[in-house]
């Protein structure tokens, strides 16, 4: 069975760490003007705007460059999805390649999230710069990353997976209990959301 | 002696003493104390030893802007030298030590040093020790080190265990200072409707309006500043942080801030792109310049109020005001208020007869106007002073007995932000300070002002037109991000009327020699006015020069108090205006930062991110030596029980050699280039032509640059129609995916192809060894045999169900295998592997390589090698029109003459020291020994029992036979023969078995 690298850890501080459950992740790169209708087809969503996601259930679609998306899709599904859209796209240009265990999904939860996330990244993690469906590239301490919120509690951040124990010992070490920063939360989170 | 009175103290809390020591004694302060000012209520003044001359030093401010009271705090692992008091809490337990004295603070033998002090002028590291010249590194250097300077680093095997942390910010409007500057812009722009942070250095707010009187809208200033912060607090767009230093300005409107949180890390660093910077940071009171102003006990007037109204401190009984100006009067006033004596006030000006002067006599304070201090008296304590007239040369009229002066020669607006990223500043007259010149700001990202002054950072000094400043600065802060809300009334203020001010540089004005040379200008570094005035004698007029060659202005104070006054003394001795003079410029950090700051959280185990492959776990558990490699961490050998690193290498080799191993490859890079141009695109991006590789094959390939060298080597599988999969080095993934991607969009933008970096999508197992296959079949699922999948092969299927890519390529000179797995599942295929195969690690891997003369990028390669001179030309298509690094080798010092890659063999069978160089007759241009060679890789070889080694020769392949010769640095000497490159299976009957 596949093994991940985070299975198991999980830290409560500031934030709650754990790693997220396995997903497909399937890189697509191409033009929205080429592939946005076998995209439509085949996984039911729009091309997401500049820097968002676009969410149908567990699948998504997340905003990684002009002519590059991240689809997340449940586990076990990627090969079958790169096929189809492989076919479906077939004679446009295009490149899709199932990346499931090129990059680790990390979890964060609670109402710490933006002042964790702001002491390792330089990205704006405001209300305004961070909004429940952007995704940001950043970097997260000396690593690349990318972050979004699924709701105003619960960030997930994609990282490459030779890093995943840096990120989590660097967001663990972010997250200290005596470390509260309290810039975002608590009073932050409920005015500002 | 200062003292601790019996009441008042606005931030101290009486009912809780905090206990410290000092130099080894026991003392007690107050919760709210700064280490200042617990010091101070000790009757301690004399808190160090200064710089060049050891003269005892006492505290003279009670800011940032302190020269003098910089302290050794903590022990051990938590020992921090140089130490502002000023500006740190006083903490229960803490161990304060005084600095730059030996053997005791009271009795320093250094001070011999002022003795001496005529053979120490400006400048007398230039001149005074330069003969004779050997002289300066064994005894001159070593004794002025030690006698010379500031506290001792921390020692390098203590550890610091406290936590440091970043936060990254951006906001609409930062505002620096939260004094009543601070507060109202704040309020401005927050009303307005901005993302306001607001950061005071201090843990107060209200600066300094609430020590000097000020009334706010008919209010105490206290009380106005109470209301403000609820107001501020209550906004959920504006943010307030105390204990917190915006410290510097860079471009695009970045700033620096640090933060000392409590509870929390012990020091967080704010990095924060703000829109809009307003900069309220105040004003930094400047000394007079009179003989005698560096004696302990000699403080700035405001600092004197400061401890006085903060931490009911007292300078001492008596305390002599000397000034120039009406706002020094309020420290007079207030110690007699707080039933302190007051003998004089020595008043510069020839008629002082403003309210505030006016109320001090008829509180029955003695005024002498137009006086200055001739000198002050010290026996280990100050016992009075001499006063003179401030129109003449120094005769003393009468004396004064006190134990303390203070003196208040005028405010300096603290405009560092405004400097640091180019802001120019403008010389006013009328308030003999630099203002920050509104023609010249620093810009931000949108080409405007990004840093707007206010109140009297901004050459204010009435509470009316600070808070008019401030609100101004706010409310266009606020704008230039959008928000153009309700910023409420500019609130009115009032306090006592003041005459002018005069702007006096030196007490008296024609002090003579003797007298100039007691009075200093930069406390921290020992400047005095003499020295500046040599100075300029000596040519530097610059302002730049003067500062460099007295140090005026140096260390970690960066000149906070002494610039001014240096630089009227500058003006005064070339005769040029102060304006024609100019200023120093303020470079960041306004107050110094400790380096564990800047690391933040990058220290320890999070120094650097370390990569780990997939197998990292198993590497771990059979006992791997690791092999840093970029940021990833590779198993170097895997030594058993009992085994040397030697050992190891060897057993693993022969294991190779003999039956199989395997190896984590997972760290090669693995970039897909596809799409309808991906074939032309290729074929400019290597040397070779990977567009005729045939489906199903693969293919050895060189990348060089524009200029010719060869920066990357990998094999190339063709995987489709219009796909291909590139190996690179493991160090080349990220590089020349870059590569390839800047190619793509800045000079073939027009071409189809993508490119896509997947290296860490797999696991990679190399398997190696003349039972490589035999190990492979027995897993099941693939027909691997020769006939299916020949060598440069690659097929794809399932190996144990797990779904693999199998390259039938070889980089050890055996028959090989590399597997790639999703690299969640290569853990399966490496634990069946491990059950019949040796894993070995990378420099098994270096030897089976070297030993078939294969080359290695950062071995054979430095960046000024051509793939021609590794005798790799079979890999160049020399009929092609174009590749990148094609114009690069047709230069004509990349034919001919070059070193080449050889074998070398020592005829001994010694292993040649690595880099080690094979000298030529004669010397070169520059005296040295001529080279033609040297030693790029070399290892003992377990398979032929001896040494073995590559190297690039100076026409190499030419001089097979012959014998160089290699010194080495001991003057020992290894002499080998230039043989082939390939030492076993030359004709590759192993490779394709």
């Amino acid at each position: 069975m596949p093994e991940y690298p985070l299975e198991g850890r999980r830290f409560d501080g500031l934030v709650r760490l754990e790693s997220a459950e396995p997903r497909g992740m399937i890189a697509l790169r191409g033009t929205p003007e080429e592939l946005s209708s076998a995209l439509e087809e085949s996984v039911g969503l729009a091309w997401p705007a500049t820097g968002e996601a676009a969410w149908t259930g567990e699948v998504g679609a997340l905003w990684m460059a002009p002519d590059e998306l991240l689809l997340l899709v449940p586990q076990g599904q990627a090969q079958d999805l790169v096929e189809r859209l492989g076919r479906s796209l077939a004679d446009r240009h295009h490149l899709v390649a199932d990346v499931s265990d090129m990059r680790t999904l990390l979890r964060m939860s609670g109402s710490g999230c933006r002042d964790v996330l702001a002491k390792v990244t330089p990205a704006d993690v405001s209300p305004a710069g961070l909004s429940i469906g952007r995704v940001r590239r950043s970097r997260v301490g000396q690593v690349a990353a990318a972050i979004w919120l699924r709701d105003g509690e619960t960030a997930e951040i994609a990282c490459f997976r030779s890093v995943a124990h840096y990120v989590f010992d660097l967001l663990a070490d972010a997250a200290h209990p005596e470390a509260r920063v309290d810039y975002w939360t608590p009073q932050g989170a409920d005015a500002q959301a | 002696m200062s003292t601790r009175l019996g009441t008042g103290g606005s931030a101290i809390d009486r009912s809780r003493p905090v206990h410290f020591t000092f130099d080894g004694r026991r003392l007690a302060g107050l919760t709210g104390d700064t280490v200042a000012s617990a010091l101070l209520a000790n009757g301690e003044r004399v808190v160090g030893r200064s710089f060049k001359y050891h003269r005892p030093r006492g505290i003279v401010a009670s800011g940032p802007e302190e020269p003098n009271a910089l302290l050794g705090i903590g022990t051990g692992d938590r020992f921090e030298p140089n130490a502002r008091a000023t500006t740190t809490p006083l903490r229960e337990g803490m161990a304060l030590r005084s600095q730059n004295r030996w053997p005791s603070l009271a009795f320093d033998v250094g001070v011999v040093n002022a003795a001496l002090s005529r053979f120490l002028p400006v400048g007398f590291y230039y001149k005074t020790f330069m003969w004779p010249r050997r002289f300066w590194e064994s005894v001159y250097e070593p004794l002025i080190r030690q006698a010379a300077g500031l506290g001792r680093a921390p020692d390098a095997e203590t550890r610091d265990p406290d936590r440091y942390e970043h936060f990254h910010l951006h906001v609409d409007v930062l505002v620096a200072g939260g004094g009543i500057a601070g507060l109202q812009s704040a309020l401005a722009a927050g009303r307005a409707g901005a993302q306001v942070l607001l950061m005071e250095q201090s843990p107060h707010w209200g600066g300094r309006a609430q020590v000097d009187g000020v009334r706010i809208e008919g209010d105490p200033a206290a009380e106005w500043v109470a209301r403000a912060v609820a107001e501020l607090e209550a906004m959920p767009n504006v943010r307030l942080r105390l204990n917190a230093t915006v410290v510097g300005a860079y471009d695009h409107g970045w700033m620096l801030a640090v933060e000392m949180p409590e509870p929390g890390p012990r020091e967080r660093l704010w990095k924060i792109r703000a829109r809009r910077t307003v900069m309220a940071t105040g004003a930094l009171e400047r000394p007079l310049a009179f003989a005698g102003n560096d004696r302990p006990g000699v403080m700035l007037a405001s600092a004197v109020r400061d401890n006085l109204m903060r931490y009911a401190v007292s300078p001492g009984d008596r305390t002599v005001l000397v000034t120039a100006n009406d706002d020094g009067y309020r420290t007079a006033i207030a110690l007699v208020e707080a039933g302190l004596s007051v003998p004089l006030v020595v008043d510069a000006r020839p008629e002082c007869n403003g309210p505030l002067p006016r109320r001090a006599r008829e509180m029955g304070i003695r005024v002498a106007p137009g006086r200055a201090i001739a000198g002050v008296r010290w026996q280990r304590r100050i016992t009075g002073v001499d006063v003179c007239l401030q129109a003449g040369e120094g005769s003393a009229l009468e004396h004064v007995p006190c134990d303390a002066v203070a003196m208040a020669g005028g405010w300096s607006p603290a405009v560092h932000l405004w400097s640091h990223c180019g802001g120019r500043l403008r010389w006013d007259e009328a308030t003999a300070a630099f203002r920050p010149d509104p023609q010249f700001p620093p810009t931000g990202a949108d080409g405007q002002a990004a840093i707007l002054p206010a109140g009297s950072a901004d050459g204010h000094s009435r509470a009316v037109e600070v808070l008019a400043s401030a609100h101004r600065a706010g409310v266009a802060g606020a704008a230039a991000a959008a928000h153009e809300g309700d910023a409420g009334q500019v609130v009115t203020a009032e306090e006592g009327a003041e005459a002018p001010a005069l702007a006096v540089w030196r007490m008296p004005q024609s002090a003579d020699h003797r007298l100039r040379a007691q009075t200093f200008l930069d406390f921290q570094n020992d400047v005095k006015l003499t020295d500046v005035e040599l100075a300029a004698q000596e040519g530097y007029r610059s302002v730049e020069h003067a500062k460099r060659y007295t140090t005026l202005g140096m260390a970690t104070d960066q000149g906070k108090l002494s610039n001014i006054n240096g630089l009227a003394a500058l003006s005064h001795t070339t005769g040029q205006a102060i304006s024609a003079v100019g200023t120093t410029t303020f470079r960041p950090p306004y107050t110094p930062l400790t380096l564990a700051t800047i690391a933040g959280q990058a220290r320890g185990d999070l120094f650097q991110p370390v990569r780990r492959t997939p197998l990292h776990a198993r590497h771990e558990a059979l006992g791997a030596a690791w092999e840093p490699v970029g940021q990833w961490r590779r198993p170097y050998v895997y030594p058993k029980a009992g085994e040397t690193v030697e050992d190891a290498v060897r057993r693993e080799v022969l294991a190779v050699r003999s039956e199989v191993g395997i190896l984590d490859a997972t760290t090669l890079g693995k970039i897909i280039v596809k799409g309808p141009d991906a074939a032309q695109f290729l074929d400019m991006i290597y040397t070779g032509r990977p567009s005729t590789i045939a489906e199903g094959r693969c293919r050895y390939g060189l990348i060089c640059n524009e200029n010719g060298f060869l920066i990357d080597d990998g094999v190339v599988a063709r995987l489709g129609p219009e796909t291909w999969l590139c190996h690179t080095t493991t160090g080349g993934a990220e590089r020349i995916h870059a590569h390839m991607e800047e190619w793509l969009q800045t000079e073939w933008w027009d071409w189809r192809v993508h490119v896509l970096n997947v290296t860490e999508q797999f696991g990679q197992i190399a398997v190696a060894g003349p039972l490589a296959r035999n190990l492979l079949e027995r897993l099941g699922g693939m027909d691997l045999s020769r006939e299916a999948l020949p060598f440069m092969h690659w097929t794809e299927g399932r190996l144990m169900d797990v779904p693999v890519r199998v390259f039938r390529i070889s980089f050890s000179g055996e028959l090989s295998f590399e597997i790639a797995a999703p690299a969640g599942r290569a853990g399966e295929i490496w634990d069946r592997l491990a059950q019949d195969a040796t894993p070995y690690g990378t420099e098994t891997m270096h030897v089976l390589r070297a030993e078939k003369g294969y080359i290695m990028i950062g071995d054979e390669t430095d960046g000024t090698v051509i793939p021609q001179d590794l005798g790799l030309n079979w890999a160049i298509a020399k009929k092609k029109d174009d590749y990148i690094g094609k114009r690069g080798q047709m230069r004509l010092h990349m034919a001919g003459e070059r070193w080449r890659l050889v074998g070398l063999l020592t005829p001994d069978g010694a292993v040649l020291p690595e880099g080690s160089l094979a000298v030529a007759q004669g010397t070169n241009a520059n005296g040295q020994r001529r080279t033609q060679g040297r030693v790029t890789s070399a290892y003992w070889s377990p398979t032929l029992g001896r040494g073995i080694a590559l190297g690039l020769v100076d026409r190499g392949p030419e001089r097979m036979g012959e014998t160089l010769s290699f010194l080495q640095p001991d003057g020992s000497e290894y002499r080998a023969e230039i043989v082939s490159p390939v030492f076993h299976d030359p004709e590759g009957e192993r490779l394709n078995a």
